[in-house]
């Protein structure tokens, strides 16, 4: 850039990244590892069957995470969205089983059921004024109880046939809930990074108060992330019913860490500004490989749990420590 | 242009502004001095609809602009520099100029929300161009650039969209003397095009070179409103700590 007289000379303070790396290196290296020492320790690892085990296991957990990280992005946190799945679940069985409806009715009702429970979230944090980790832990616990309520604490069973498909069926091989996940991260990525809507979504989570002041307009942004994140909850609670063949209101218990944890160790900043949906594919690819690597090993699914926090809280103290030395 | 009516406003008990009124015209500089804490800022942001008066009305070309949200007063043509810059810090230059009116592009003549980041990098070389700033380039992050530097961006971004009023909240604060003195040259350029200025600073030097009137801020209340050239630098001074 020519320039012959200058309001700002001076050279940046840190070395001048041209364009930001659109995931961290690390998460793939970790992937990488990941898959390398279960291979070593599994003979079955690399069979087809369990890859798409791992697929299937990571399409759940990675549409709850594709919600985490628009939320996340913009500094907010949602953890509702196990027990938005359960509920989405629970009312798609009703509609799909005991209303006499035609089946397909069960996919707006899922996918609107998760839609409206994060449209109370957002409603409730942008109008009341709550805090984000307090009106979605409080709907972790309303979801679930509506789920329980409404279901007398017994799944739904006996949806009908053509929904099957959705969960247990495959398209040349692959099975539909990865195409579902695929497609869903695809329109996201497209979302996050092009539209004005995923910039403007990474703003508030980078500077709230200067994203105000420049016009956008934060509270119904706020909402939209919130009823995205539930809608994906919908979505991963459609998939899961149509899986199991039954509404289950104890479906996705502690999913929301899993889920958040994929969107961190993707690259999401948990304190907002920056996130890439291909960082949390990796993530979520992180999560599945470990879940299932996990399995295969035989070692307890208590473990799963122990191993999934222990990953979460090490990922975030990297990024953590990445930035001290930054600063 | 501007005319600020009896603005009132508290955060709570807390009276910071107590009814502060002046004029504004096109192509005039308004310089408000005064003390840490007298009230500059929060009466700026009342203008820009960030905050919400008490009292009084904020009245630009006959219309009453109180209460209307922030995107819309900057529709009509007043921006402000912020003083402390309000940047996004992980977005790059091109974003943080266009936050809040990227341009889009149309499919069938249908608004899709989709960002045009060509026209938008294109223009906001183009304008860091015309404001000489030195800057590596516009696709770096906001963050990694100097204070002055970001400064630039700020600039930049209060006068891309043709203001018709230019809100600057202690602009030079970050500066060294060489960019001081260009952002005063700034300064005269907008008023030579019409463009009216509020200059908001603690350097009565610059503010002497070039505001045509002083306004001194004291505990929320205008305690003088004076032409440059009726007024002295000893009076400013005394304005501003109290000593009459
Ligand atoms: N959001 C706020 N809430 C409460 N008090 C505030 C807020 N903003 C500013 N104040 C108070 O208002 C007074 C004026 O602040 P400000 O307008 O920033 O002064 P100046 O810009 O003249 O230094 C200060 O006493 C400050 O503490
Ligand atoms: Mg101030």
């Amino acid at each position: 850039m020519s320039a012959t007289k200058s309001i700002a000379p001076g050279r940046p303070r840190a070395p001048a990244k041209i364009r930001r790396s659109s995931v961290r290196i690390e998460s793939l290296i970790v992937l990488a590892v990941l898959i390398a020492v279960m291979s070593f320790g599994s003979p079955y690892f690399f069979t087809t069957a369990n890859l798409f085990n791992i697929v299937l296991a990571t399409s759940t957990i990675g549409i709850l995470a594709l919600g985490a990280t628009f939320v996340i992005g913009s500094a907010g946190i949602d953890l509702s969205v196990g027990s938005i799945l359960a509920f989405a679940g629970v009312v798609g069985a009703i509609f799909g089983s005991e209303l006499g409806l035609p089946w397909w009715f069960a996919i707006p009702a899922c996918l609107l059921a998760g839609a409206f429970a994060g449209w109370i979230n957002g409603l409730v944090i942008t109008f009341g004024r709550v805090p984000a980790f307090v009106v979605t832990l409080g709907m972790m616990g309303v979801a679930r109880g509506v789920a329980l309520l409404m279901t007398n604490g017994q799944a739904v069973y006996g949806l009908p046939q053509p929904l099957l498909w959705l969960g247990q069926g495959r398209v040349a091989g692959i099975p539909v809930p990865a195409i579902v996940f695929v497609l869903t991260a695809i329109v996201l990525h497209l979302l996050l990074s092009m539209t004005r809507f995923g910039r403007h979504t990474l703003v508030i989570g980078d500077n709230e108060r200067g994203a105000r002041a420049m016009g956008v307009p934060v509270r119904g942004l706020r909402i939209r992330i919130y009823m995205l994140s539930g809608l994906m909850a919908g979505l991963a609670g459609l998939l899961t019913m149509s899986r199991v063949n039954a509404g289950d209101p104890t479906a996705g218990m502690n999913f929301e860490l899993a889920a958040i944890t994929a969107a961190i160790i993707g690259g999401t900043n948990l304190f907002g500004g920056r996130a890439t949906v291909f960082g949390t594919v990796i993530g979520a690819l992180i999560m599945g490989v470990l879940q299932n690597g996990l399995n295969l090993l035989a070692i307890p699914s208590f473990w799963q749990q122990i191993s999934i926090g222990i990953v979460l809280v090490v990922a975030v103290w990297l990024d953590q420590l990445a930035k001290g030395e930054r600063e | 242009m501007l005319q600020l009516r009896d603005i009132k406003k508290n955060f709570g008990a807390v009276e910071v502004l107590r009814g502060v009124s002046f004029d504004l015209g096109a192509g005039e500089c308004v310089a408000v001095v005064g003390d840490n804490g007298a009230g500059k800022s929060t009466l700026m942001k009342i203008i820009t609809g960030v905050y919400a008066a008490s009292d009084g009305e904020v009245v630009l070309d006959g219309q009453t602009i109180n209460g209307t949200p922030p995107g819309d007063i900057r529709r009509l043509g007043v921006e402000m520099i912020y003083q402390n810059l309000e940047l996004a810090s992980q977005q790059d230059v091109t974003a943080n100029i266009f936050l809040g009116r990227e341009p889009t592009r149309k499919v069938l003549g249908f608004e899709t929300g989709i960002i045009d980041f060509k026209t938008a990098r294109d223009q906001a070389e183009e304008m860091i161009r015309q404001l000489g700033a030195r800057l590596p380039s516009v696709d770096i992050q906001v963050g990694n650039l100097s204070g002055g530097q970001q400064q630039s961006v700020a600039i930049a971004r209060a006068l891309t969209f043709s203001p018709k009023v230019v809100i600057m909240d202690e602009p030079t604060a970050a500066l060294a003397v060489r960019e001081i003195e260009h952002v005063l040259q700034l300064i005269k350029e907008l008023k030579a095009r019409g463009i009216a200025v509020i200059l908001i600073s603690h350097r009565l030097t610059d503010v002497f070179e070039v505001a045509d009137r002083i306004v001194a801020l004291r505990q929320g209340v205008v305690i003088a409103d004076e032409r440059r050239d009726e007024t002295t630098m000893q009076d400013v001074v005394a304005h501003i700590v109290g000593a009459h």
